[in-house]
């Protein structure tokens, strides 16, 4: 008797209980979509989906708001930031998996998963006050005082040198994300197989052409998810951005001129918002920023899995 | 093609692979380097036993936020740890249950979803229905960054140990609940525990779901229903203010964060190596 209730009705228990803690999750998650939703709901009723993603008014007073320039801040602060990112975390991973002896290697792969490691807001911090002032001082004035005096035209495309803004912005969202596109790639070097590397240099290649004719083609998989992972990353990344963009809520036209981000915006305003069109309107914008980062996971995803090892060759 | 000309071209990528990494590894060398030499300067006996002071007072510690990044963080791990084990020990004890396949894509896309997005579900699920800030709905907004890193190093552990351990303890008349209890969760220990480190690790570096969640509070508090400050919240604070001591305490802080969260990963890491 008490086998019967220790075996099969301590199995249930068991079962149900782990069934429960699953659903609970599933819950979470499809609460934290259905709540940014209806949560923006109101937003969206009042200027439509289309209009609202497309509108490039923010404005508490008039209560007219549009996520565009948010929208428009996100999308090109992660796409700069991962085309400066991008060759230095791929010469990084080959430099781990490929060139570099062992200790050193271990040494290097260290330092980038440290660089993963480090908080947002430390990267926020330091970006003040270190990258900001050399920013200002460095590029942007020089670069502002030469076109003022050589090219007129130039100026409104660059926009204020104040330090605070795109470019800034951008150089520290670039290293935060090279630890996600380096260490997958790393991973997929890894697993390039020993026989590949050595029926090259059997037939006399060089270092340099192993990597470029066997490894990246083979590993070229792993790299993309990598890629598309740290702009996953980037689309996401909030308090650094908020800290040095200067959080504007206008078109974000010039190169060194304040911006803001969906999340940046949200970052910033959601906790003075004055409830009503206004904390709709940044739930909704969270739901725009939830959809995105979504869909270029789910991209990531199905890129692993389609190109994983063994779908190299061509 | 010439060989020279091939190994002239070797020769260049080696220099450019080095740079490209040399490249990356200075910025964070600069940012060490910085937060060291600013923060150590800000390390003092107040700093860890006091709470802060006024601006422009001088003086004064983070003590608040110190015990607050504890108690939010370890409240976020209790909630966070049960569910994803819970989800982790489902996906690799039983892989043909109905709802592993459901459940696996959702860890999935819950592991992508911005940071700061779980502070606004927290914030619309428990800030608003119950009142106010609170440190328990900046504890929700973590548990739930943790739970798809739980669950996906849970299962990933799991599915190493040999199906021989199971079939040893079936054999022996081990009902499966107590084979999972006593046999797997055992054995498994080493990598669950680096599991939750580095989810914890992960979390208490996060400002952005903690902002209008457990929102900051300059006295010390040990109430989870009222707000309460953590480490991250309180340099991004004092980071944007214009007072020359809080900006310094805003060092402080980042170098101490840092440490803690190297501490907590090289754990982590032992913890995996033990096992």
């Amino acid at each position: 008797m008490r086998s019967r209730i220790y075996g099969k009705l301590g199995d249930r228990a068991f079962t149900a209980l782990l069934v429960v803690l699953g659903l609970a999750v599933m819950l979470v998650a499809v609460l934290l979509a259905w709540e940014l939703a209806s949560g923006g709901a109101e937003a969206f009723r009042t200027f439509g989906f289309w209009g609202f993603a497309s509108g490039s008014a923010w404005n508490a007073v008039a209560e007219q708001f549009g996520a565009w320039p948010f929208l428009l801040g996100t999308l090109i602060t992660s796409a700069v930031a991962l085309a400066l990112a991008f060759l230095p975390a791929l010469a990084a991973a080959i430099a781990i998996a490929e060139y570099a002896p062992r200790w050193l290697a271990e040494v290097v792969a260290y330092l980038i998963d440290l660089l993963a490691a480090l908080p947002s807001v430390v990267y926020g911090l330091w970006g003040i006050f270190v990258l900001v002032p050399l920013v200002r001082d460095r590029i942007e004035q020089p670069l502002f005082l030469w076109s003022a005096e050589h090219a007129p035209a130039l100026m409104g495309v660059l926009g204020p040198p104040t330090g605070i803004g795109m470019l800034s912005a951008v150089l520290v969202l670039a290293l935060m994300i090279v630890p996600y596109a380096s260490s997958l790639a790393r991973d997929a070097i890894h697993m390039v197989p020993r026989d590949q590397r050595e029926a090259m240099y059997a037939l006399g290649a060089t270092r340099w052409e192993v990597v470029r004719r066997v490894v990246l083609p083979y590993a070229r998989g792993g790299i993309f998810a990598g890629v598309v992972l740290a702009l996953a990353r980037a689309i996401g990344e909030t308090m650094a951005v908020t800290m040095l963009i200067g959080n504007s809520g206008q078109l974000p036209y010039s190169v060194f001129g304040p911006a803001a981000t969906m999340a940046s915006l949200i970052a910033n305003e959601f906790a003075e918002a004055e409830g009503g069109l206004q904390l709709s309107s940044l739930l909704a914008v969270g739901f725009l920023l939830l959809l995105l980062s979504l869909a270029v996971n789910l991209i990531a995803d199905f890129i692993l899995r389609r190109m994983s090892v063994g779908e190299g060759r061509k | 093609m010439n060989l020279r000309r091939r190994y002239l071209r070797d020769r260049v990528m080696v220099a450019l692979v080095y740079l490209g990494t040399a490249l990356v590894l200075l910025p964070l060398g600069f940012i060490l380097l910085h937060v060291f030499t600013q923060g150590i300067g800000a390390l003092n006996w107040a700093f860890f036993t006091q709470p802060p002071a006024p601006p422009g007072e001088g003086g004064g510690g983070m003590l608040p936020a110190i015990v607050g990044t504890f108690v939010i963080d370890l409240m976020a791990l209790a909630m966070g740890g049960v569910l994803g084990l819970g989800g982790g020990v489902l996906m690799a004890e039983y892989p043909d249950h109905p709802l592993n396949r459901p459940l696996r894509l959702v860890a999935n896309v819950l592991g992508g979803v911005p940071a700061i997005l779980m502070g606004l579900f927290a914030f619309v699920l428990v800030v608003e229905p119950m009142g106010g800030f609170s440190a328990f709905s900046g504890a929700v907004a973590l548990a739930i960054l943790m739970i798809p890193i739980i669950m996906r190093a849970t299962e990933e552990v799991l599915r190493i140990l040999p199906w021989e351990l199971r079939e040893a303890g079936l054999a022996l008349g081990l009902p499966r609940w107590r084979v999972t209890l006593s046999l797997i969760l055992p054995a498994a220990r080493g990598g669950i525990v680096t599991g939750l480190l580095l989810a914890l690790a992960r979390a208490a570096g996060e400002a952005a779901p903690l902002l209008f969640t457990a929102f900051g509070n300059p006295f010390l508090s040990f109430d989870p229903l009222g707000p309460m400050d953590s480490l991250p919240l309180k340099i991004y604070v004092y980071a944007i203010s214009p007072y020359e001591d809080w900006i310094r305490q805003a060092w402080g802080a980042a170098l101490l964060l840092a440490l803690m969260l190297m501490v907590t990963n090289y754990l982590a890491r032992r913890a995996l190596r033990r096992s």
